[in-house]
């Protein structure tokens, strides 16, 4: 089953949904038309263009120099700078939304940098791979190794991966933080999102990976 | 016995070429009389004033593609021309010309000299209509804004009320940044290289060291050279050396002369020019005052170093930028000690706290400040995909492709 059938997008061609990853059709879904979107960990700018065809007004940044030029070089507005180190130089509420798609577990610090996600934005989205997929479980449990898999292919001495976490870690996270979760979806590995109101712990396990929306909690 | 000595060697072109420009520059001019006087910052009103300028290709109907140039400290109006004094190529033909980011058949391209500057552009080497004599050091101190003020009136003298984009490095960035706090509206978008808000404690050093070698030079006398019939192209060559050195980097400078020796095997054991690096810097000394006015040289330095536009904004930079819905691309060159990506950085956080729609991309090079100029592949698409990407959504349709 491909992306197109199983995603509800409203505002979106469905011949645009070919070149774009599950996650970043999923984000696009949670955004407001109209809002203002900052994109932590922006890669090529995929997201950042599907976004603008829905009438967002985005902005990026992007650690890989290579990256940010293919962004300015399509017109986005991308900024060379590092998750860990250049949030703290936004200010308070700067944007409706700031997304952090597939980063968190590359950088050193993913608590302070969901923190300050929630301080720049409004909202904050955040996907990541969940290492408590079954598959990640079972290459543990059964080949004795560090996981690999096809959207995460590097080996463990080479990758830029350094904080992995499960679904239910990053709840407990949330949790520890006082960040209030809106929405939250699982993706098997083709894409597809769970069903609702499925127990975390299945989530847990089949979920490939994990799109939650963030707000702010009470008393934060 | 003696050691062999040999100072800069003098000026092959004549000074005449070099002051025959600065009242009658081989480029247009706009002349501002009593009527239209330059408030300087320093309080005095400037007046009469020329600006000296090129423009390249033709306004289109609704006047939305005008681009205005900003040229570096030793650079001037002819862009992408031929040089009237050296005979050289126009000093940003990467960026400027057919098929280039800034090409002449899209956009009405415009680079005026400095006020303060020496190539037709009132300066300290005009002359004061007062006193019938060179300016020299009775010239009043003039300021980037004091640049941007002018060439605001050079832009509503071309009929211009917004200018599609500004695009300019070093000096030439500070005027793009100046346009955008002071004239935010007529900036469409602005393209600012390897630049800072301000001018650091160390550039401010060697800008002094520069001045002090062109005043240590006898043939200065105090300013008024000019009244001798003679310049102090010996301290001018030395400011343009020490300065050079600041444009590029060690590896670049490395990887072009290393230790390699001059038309020589073995030491001379004398001052003699040995090393390569020696002969190519004295070599750029020696040509830089063929076309510039050492006092220009100070007025120009002293502009850059007072150059803060966080100071003029109560400490705040994001306050210079407030509100701001001018499209921005910020240039830094990883090998640039001069004007360090850090400069860019702190930049681009007072843009992004401002919420301006900005991009920054660090460019890869180990060819320094002076990359900016050079055919560096990376630097010129971006610019042209930057360029392209603001004229899309200024409606400015592409003529030939």
């Amino acid at each position: 089953m491909s992306v197109q059938e199983v995603l509800p997008l409203g505002g979106l061609a469905t011949d645009k949904f070919g070149p774009f990853r599950a996650d970043h059709l999923l984000v696009a879904e949670m955004v407001k038309s109209g809002s203002k979107v900052l994109d932590v960990g922006c890669g090529d700018g995929d997201l950042l263009q599907l976004l603008e065809t829905r009438g967002i007004d985005g902005r990026g940044i992007e650690l890989s120099r290579e990256g940010v030029n293919r962004c300015v070089a399509k017109g986005l507005a991308v900024v060379q700078g590092d998750a860990d180190t250049d949030l703290v130089n936004y200010p308070d509420d700067a944007f409706d939304y700031v997304i952090l798609s597939q980063t968190l577990q590359a950088t050193r610090q993913p608590k302070v940098v969901l923190e300050n996600l929630l301080r720049i934005g409004r909202r904050a989205i955040v996907s990541f791979p969940n290492f408590g997929f079954w598959r990640m479980r079972l290459q543990l449990l059964v080949g004795g190794h560090m996981p690999r898999t096809e959207n995460l292919p590097a080996s463990w001495y080479d990758t830029a991966n350094i904080h992995f976490c499960t679904i239910k870690d990053f709840i407990e996270l949330c949790d520890a933080i006082g960040v209030k979760m809106e929405r939250a979806e699982a993706l098997d590995l083709y894409g597809r999102p769970l069903r609702l109101r499925l127990p975390w712990w299945v989530w847990n396990l089949f979920g490939e990976q994990g799109v939650f929306l963030l707000s702010r909690g009470q008393g934060k | 016995m003696m050691v062999g000595v040999k100072s800069v060697p003098s000026p092959a072109i004549s000074a005449d070429d070099r002051s025959h420009e600065v009242d009658h520059p081989s480029s247009e001019i706009a002349q501002f009389g009593a009527d239209q006087p330059l408030r300087l910052d320093c309080g005095i009103d400037l007046t009469p004033f020329q600006i000296a300028y090129k423009t390249y290709g033709e306004l289109n109907a609704d006047r939305s593609n005008a681009v205005l140039i900003c040229h570096a400290l030793t650079g001037d109006q002819h862009v992408a021309n031929v040089h009237p004094v050296t005979g050289k190529s126009g000093w940003w033909e990467t960026l400027v010309g057919p098929g280039r980011p800034l090409d002449p058949s899209r956009y009405f391209i415009i680079c005026s000299n400095v006020i303060g500057g020496c190539m037709g552009s009132t300066g300290p080497a005009s002359i004061n209509p007062a006193t019938g004599k060179v300016w020299g050091l009775d010239f009043p101190v003039i300021t980037i804004p004091d640049m941007v003020r002018a060439q605001a009136m050079l832009i509503d003298r071309l009929g211009i009320d917004t200018l599609f984009a500004v695009v300019g490095g070093s000096m030439g960035g500070m005027q793009v940044l100046q346009w955008t706090a002071a004239y935010p509206k007529r900036v469409y978008s602005a393209l600012a290289i390897a630049c800072s808000t301000r001018h650091s404690a160390q550039n401010i050093a060697f800008h002094e060291l520069g001045r002090q070698a062109v005043m240590a030079d006898p043939d200065w006398h105090n300013g008024a050279y000019a009244d001798q019939g003679i310049h102090p192209h010996r301290g001018l060559a030395v400011a343009r050396m020490a300065a050079h050195i600041t444009y590029l980097s060690d590896a670049a400078l490395h990887r072009k002369f290393g230790r390699r020796m001059q038309d020589r095997e073995l030491p001379t054991f004398s001052f003699d020019a040995d090393f390569q690096v020696e002969s190519y810097l004295r070599y750029q000394g020696s040509s830089f005052v063929e076309r510039f006015d050492a006092n220009s040289y100070l007025y120009l330095t002293r502009a850059m170093d007072y150059f803060d536009i966080a100071g003029d904004h109560g400490g705040v930079l994001a306050k210079a930028f407030a509100g701001i819905e001018t499209r921005f691309c910020v240039v830094s060159f990883t090998s640039d000690w001069l004007f360090p990506t850090s400069e860019s950085r702190a930049l681009v956080h007072a843009l992004n706290a401002s919420s301006a729609r900005v991009s920054f991309a660090e460019i890869e090079t180990d060819r320094g400040h002076d990359a900016f100029l050079l055919d560096v592949p990376e630097f010129l698409d971006i610019s042209r995909a930057f360029l392209q990407s603001a004229g899309k959504a200024r409606g400015l349709t592409p003529r030939n492709d």
